[in-house]
Formats: C-alpha cells, structure tokens, sequence
C-alpha cells in the first residue's frame, strides 16, 4: 500500500492503564474513503484507540499516522480542527446557539462561517434553517447529535471519527441518522471510523468491521464475511446477536403462517 | 430616637470612604482569585493550597486580620520605603481583599470541577487551546457561579469593613465605634442601618448580573454592572473631588482610642487646632496598641495616652518608680528612641483604682486597700474581662495581700451597675471616670503605691513635634485638666439622660478651663 491511499494507519499503538492494556499492540491501516466500525464489548479499547488519532489519548508506544504525518508531530489544535470528531455525549456547548456550535471549529481558526454556510449544513443532517438559532438545550436528543454531526463536518473534514454517536437516541432516530452518515460519507468522500458496542449497526453501515477485545484487534473482515462465520468465536458471539433476534422475530407464532 | 435621619444623611462622607474600600477590596480579590481559581483547576495541589490558605484567613478573625497588618506593613517599609502607609486605606484593602479572596475562590474553584466533562471533551475534540477553552467555554460556563461568589464576598467585605475604623480607615464603622463607647444608639443604628443598605443593594446588584449570567440575558448583566460602576463613581467622586479643589492648609490627624476619654481629648485638641487655621481629621476608635507606633511613625500626627500603659506596654517594665519619675523615665525613651516626643501631661489621671459604694465602705470602715485586705475574705470584687490578667492587678494583691471571696468579670459598662446592685462589693475602676462621681464612689486610696499612675499625656509625631505654632496652639491644655473635670466631661458623655457629644463636651471642657 502506497501513502497516498492510506488515510489512517496504526502503528504498533498500545496505551496503558496501570496493568490494564487498555490498547495493546494494533497496528492496521485505512485506505481513503473507507468506512470502518470498530466493534466491541465495553472496556475492549475501541474508544481509546480512536482518541489516539486526534490525540485526546497518548499512546504509550507506537504511532499513528494521518496521511503519512505522525499524529504526534503534528499541533495538537490544528490536528483536531482538520479532523471530524463525533462525541458519545453529544458534547454541544450549552451556552452557545446552534449556530455557533457549528462555527465552532473555523472559528477557532479565525475563520467565520457564512449564515448560508449553516444552512447548508444543517440541510447535510436535515435539519431546518429555523434551528440556528435555538440553544442546544430547546433540541431534542436526536436534532441535538444531528448538530453534533454538522459541527464536525463544517470544517470540511476529511477524516470523521465517531464515539459511539447514536448510543443515546431512540432506534427510530438512531437508524435515520445512521443511514444519513451513510449517506454524507459517500457524498462528502469521507474516510469513517465509527466506534459501536452494536454489532448490527456496524454490519449496516460499514464497509470493513474491525472487532476489538481486551486492547486487541479479533477481527478485520467485512461486513459479508461476518455475517458467512468467518472473524473468530468473539466476532461470531457478537454477530450472533442480531441474527438471533432476527430469527426470534421470523419464528413469532402466527407470523408467515397466513 | 430623635435625629435618625439627620445623623444618617450626615454620614456621606463615611459612605463614599465605605464604598470605595469595599469596591477596591472585592476587585482586588476578584483579581487575585480568578487567576488562582484557573490555577487551581489546572493542579491538584495548588487547589488545596489555595483553598485551605483561603480557609485558614477566613478563621482569623476580621478585627485580629486588619490589625496584623500594621506591623506587616511596618516591616514591609525596610523593602518598599518609609512613604509605606501602615495605617487607613491600604491595610484595610489588604486585609478585606484577603477575606474577600475565600468565597470567590471556593465557587470558582467548584464550578470548574462541576463543569461537565463531556463539554470539556468535545472543547479539546474540537481543538480548542488551553486559552481558548477557558475563554469560550469554562469562563462562560463557570461565569454565574463566580458571580455568586463574588455577591457572598460582597456582602461579607462590605460588613467586615465597618472594622477598619480600628486601623484609621474611615468607614461606617466610626458611627458605629462612636455610638457604642459613647452610648450614643441613634450614631450605632445609623452606621448599622447605612451599612446593611449598602450591602443589601450590593447583593441585588450583583445578584441581577449573576442572573444575566445564568439566563444568558445581556441587558441584566450589563445593567447591573452600569449600576455597580455608577454608584462605585460616585462614591470615587464625592470622596476625592474636594481634595481636587485643592485645601492648601496642612491637615493634622489626630488618633483616639475606642473609649469616650479619648474621643472628648481627641476633639479638644483639635479644636485648638482648627482655631490656630489647621485643618484637622479624626481617627476614631484605633486599637491601644496600634495608637503609640501609629503616632511614633508618623501615620497620626497627635494622639493622648497614659503613662501607666506605655510603660507596661512599650518600655516592658513591671516596677513602679513612682508617678513623677514614671514620667520623666518615658519622656527621655521617647527622645532617647524615636524622633516623636511627649510634649507634656494634661494633669488628671485615668488609672486602675478600686471603688466602692460609700455606705458599704463606711460599714465595713474602709477608706484603703490596707483596710480592704482586712475584709476582703468576706466580699466579691468585679473586674472587666481583663483585668485579674494584669500585671496591676497581680501587683496590687501581692501588696496588700488581697484575697476575695470570689471574683467576678463584667464589662466596663455594667460594672457600675453591679456595684449599684451589690454584686460585687468592690470593682476595680477607672479614676477619670465620670461614674464615680456621679454614683458618689469611695475610690480607695493606696498607701504602698502599688498602682502605677496613668498620666494622661499628649505624644506629637516627629513632624507634629517639629512644628512650634502647634505647639503653642496646645500649650494652654498642659496641665490644665484635673480628674474632677475630665469626669465631668466623660460622663457627660456616657450618661443616658440628656448626653452630649464628645464635640460639645470637649466644648464644654475648653470654656470649663478657661479657653
């Protein structure tokens, strides 16, 4: 694999705890472009491992690298800014309108966003333009993670990085702002790293599945594979899940008997 | 309660000296606490500090805190100088900005800890510095609970700085020092009541632009600063703009200590003063101690004080030469260590005796201490809180041998009126005090001389003492106040019935003398 394609690359990273080996030993490369789920227990490492990229985690040892530079030698803030970042709470600034939630990243660069601008991409996650101007608190739990999701893409990434983003929303909202990502990371040419404890929300939405357990990647396979056996016994525990339920759900008495 | 209002509106001058410390002594805190607060936010260990610094301040009491920084100050001026002020404005600011320094710290402190760790997250997710996120989010953020530090801080340095009277700083507080000594509840009750007013509408101040603050609504905090920073500029102007049109004639200080004696001598002497064209100021209500190196540094220029006490208090002695050597032993100190002088006695003396009502005295056959010692095993003596610590009081029992049946501590106030109500027997008084003639007092006569004497005698700063028309401007009262007269006077003041104040009794006094 040459430079050019490869958007991230781990590099031997392992990060600590005490004894606990939080990430121990990755390395793994992701060409540009792709979308990948990182899937495992709690406390399996995958949410650390993707704070090594935008270094809100220091790796212990290894290194990451974001189109060939190494994360470590690159300004923290100028590293965060170009990179999209997707938080498991949500993470909205409560004493700032949509708006400026928004702004945020380019502001930080000295840089102001055009009030179209914010329509534009607050029309990315369907929301309506009226929203601009309403505090995060008046939004409900989905408009607000839909913001979430306009504030990492107004600076123009091309690297998204997602923390378990629909953890917290209804299934109903969860499966349309899912297919949405979906959507925008085809569209806006992203490469997608999205951390999910949801074995049938990875399996959906990404091209490549990485499984995750005790610091270590299990499994690297795509989404058909997995679904064939292939990726191990911890990979098939956790496909097993959804495909369980899915049968449970076929064999409901009365059901395709008419 | 005749008067209120007119005592209340005439304490202008006090409010604006209030107002402007207070305000200088909560920025200053503010100043010192918010840069901390970050600190502390940042390091583990520089939060404890501060904050158990902050506490530890906060246990001194406020009276103790304001006095300590007289001789901190006066050995700060070995660094910054002899122009160091070690008395009025700038111990008052320190000591009120270190007590402010607590609550504003403490609040800031905790909302930064409470701040939610997801915002703080998505704040360096987004790639916010260091200084950006303090400013963009965890200032805005922290900003109502700040603000409700600072309104506790207020409230406290605006009530705490009715204190600084002790240490020369002009305040609300004079009335109320006055009013207590002097028994005066009309000047107490203004000074109380212009104080909580101040305080109140601090707090609703403050509180409307905590409030802006927390609702995220401009026009309430921006209306509350305006508010905040029109009344501190008109206290700034009432309190400086007559300064500005520039009095030419020197203006002499005169200290007095917080009992009314001091208040009265205090007023007498200056209005000689004024007569010979000084402009002159009162500092009411010093500490006893901080009076002698305030007037030996300069910080005052005039203040009264009594042999008896400057020779326990400044010389450390424990004998008793007797009361004309007393004298001229302390004169020559004087000269011998400082260039400020003791220019000359007033003539009375306001020293520790033992008083008894005259009936129970002629019962018992009393006229003595030597007498007293005879009975004493049968009768109660009172003294104020301090006194059965003092050296006088150990001097006097070794003498004569004195053991009562029981002691029994009042406060000055009340002493006479356990006297009057034969709870105590025998009390130890003070010779110029005007109850004891007006209660017809047999005060005790003391043979072995045990009782060092307590010459009243005015102390000039070096600059005072330099200055010969103030020297003649004062002479006439050397001498010239016997221990009947000064009674007089003190009571005239202290009594309940038909008082004067320490103006029209020091008034009283000069026609009284002759002058």
């Amino acid at each position: 694999m040459s430079g050019g394609e490869v958007a991230l690359r781990f590099d031997q990273v392992g990060r600590h705890y005490g004894d606990l080996r939080a990430v121990d030993d990755v390395s793994l490369s992701i060409p540009n472009g792709q979308f990948v789920a990182l899937v495992g227990a709690s406390g399996s490492g995958k949410s650390t491992l993707l704070k090594t990229v935008n270094r809100l985690t220091l790796p212990d040892t290894g290194r990451v690298l974001i189109q060939g530079e190494d994360a470590a030698d690159l300004p923290v803030a100028a590293l965060r800014r170009r990179i999209g970042y997707v938080f498991q709470g949500i993470g909205l600034f409560p004493h700032m309108s949509v708006a400026e939630n928004i702004a945020i990243g380019p502001r930080l660069s000295g840089e102001r966003l055009s009030e179209a601008r914010i329509r534009e991409l607050l029309a990315l996650v369907e929301l309506d333009a009226a929203m601009a101007q309403r505090m995060p608190d008046a939004l409900s739990g989905g408009q607000r993670q839909r913001v979430g999701v306009a504030r990492a893409l107004a600076g123009e990434p091309d690297l998204l990085l997602m923390d378990e983003p629909f953890g917290a929303l209804d299934p109903i909202t969860r499966d349309a702002l899912g297919e949405r990502v979906k959507a925008l990371h085809s569209d806006l040419g992203l490469t997608t790293v999205m951390v999910t404890h949801d074995m049938a929300e990875a399996l959906l939405l990404a091209e490549r599945v990485l499984v995750m357990d005790r610091g270590r990647i299990v499994a690297d396979e795509t989404p058909l594979a997995l679904l064939e056996g292939a990726g191990g016994s911890i990979a098939q525990g956790l496909v097993a899940v959804p495909r369980e339920q899915a049968r449970r759900l076929a064999d409901i008495p009365g059901r395709g008997s008419a | 309660m005749s008067g209120f209002w007119p005592t209340l509106f005439g304490l202008g001058d006090k409010l604006a000296a209030h107002v402007v410390l207070s305000a200088s002594a909560i920025a200053l805190g503010i100043a010192v606490a918010l840069p901390l607060a970050v600190w502390a936010s940042r390091s583990r260990t520089v939060a404890r500090a501060a904050l158990g610094f902050a506490s530890l301040v906060q246990t001194i009491p406020a009276l103790a805190l304001l006095a300590l920084f007289f001789p901190i100050l006066l050995s700060l001026r070995a660094v910054f100088g002899e122009d160091l002020p070690t008395l009025g404005f700038l111990p008052a600011l320190l000591a009120l900005a270190l007590y402010a320094l607590l609550p504003i710290l403490r609040n800031a402190v905790t909302a930064q800890a409470n701040l939610d760790p997801g915002v703080m997250e998505a704040a360096d997710g987004v790639g916010m510095s260091a200084w950006q996120r303090l400013r963009l989010v965890e200032a805005p953020l922290a900003a109502p609970f700040v603000m409700a530090g600072i309104r506790t801080a207020a409230v406290w340095t605006i009530g705490a700085a009715t204190l600084s009277t002790t240490i020369g700083q002009p305040s609300l507080g004079d009335p109320i020092f006055a009013g207590l000594q002097t028994q005066n509840w009309v000047l107490v009750l203004a000074g109380c009541f212009a104080s909580a007013a101040l305080a109140l509408a601090a707090d609703l101040l403050l509180g409307l632009i905590e409030r802006g603050f927390a609702l995220r609504k401009r026009a309430f905090w921006l209306g509350g600063m305006v508010a905040v920073s029109l009344g501190v500029g008109a206290a700034l102007f009432a309190q400086f703009a007559p300064g500005w049109r520039g009095e030419a004639r020197d203006t002499i200080v005169i200290g007095a200590k917080s009992f009314s004696e001091q208040y009265i001598l205090a007023r007498l002497i200056g209005q000689r003063l004024e007569e010979a064209g000084y402009r002159v100021e009162y500092r009411d209500g010093l500490g006893s101690a901080v009076v002698h190196r305030a007037v030996t540094t300069g910080a005052i220029d005039i203040s009264v004080d009594y042999t008896g006490t400057l020779w326990a208090n400044e010389l450390g002695r424990d004998d008793n030469p007797g009361r004309e050597a007393m004298y001229r032993e302390i004169v020559d100190w004087k000269k011998r260590t400082s260039d400020a002088r003791i220019f000359g006695r007033l003539g009375f003396e306001n020293a520790y005796a033992f008083a008894m009502r005259s009936d129970r005295a002629r019962e018992l056959g009393v006229t003595s201490l030597t007498d007293l010692a005879r009975v004493a095993p049968r009768l109660t003596v009172g003294g104020d809180p301090e006194f059965f610590e003092r050296p006088e009081w150990i001097a006097v029992r070794d003498a004569y041998g004195l053991r009562f049946a029981e002691a029994r501590n009042f406060s000055p106030t009340f002493m006479y009126d356990a006297l009057q109500s034969g709870e105590a027997d025998v009390i130890s008084a003070y010779t110029s005090d005007g109850r004891i003639a007006a209660d017809r007092l047999t005060v005790l006569a003391d043979p072995e001389e045990a009782l060092p004497s307590y010459d009243a005698l005015i102390v000039l700063s070096p600059k005072a003492s330099r200055d010969e028309r103030l020297r003649t401007a004062l002479k006439p009262l050397l001498g010239a106040i016997d221990v009947a007269r000064m009674q007089a006077a003190n009571y005239a003041v202290d009594r309940t019935e038909d008082k004067r104040t320490p103006d029209q009794a020091a008034e009283e006094l000069a026609n009284a003398i002759g002058l």
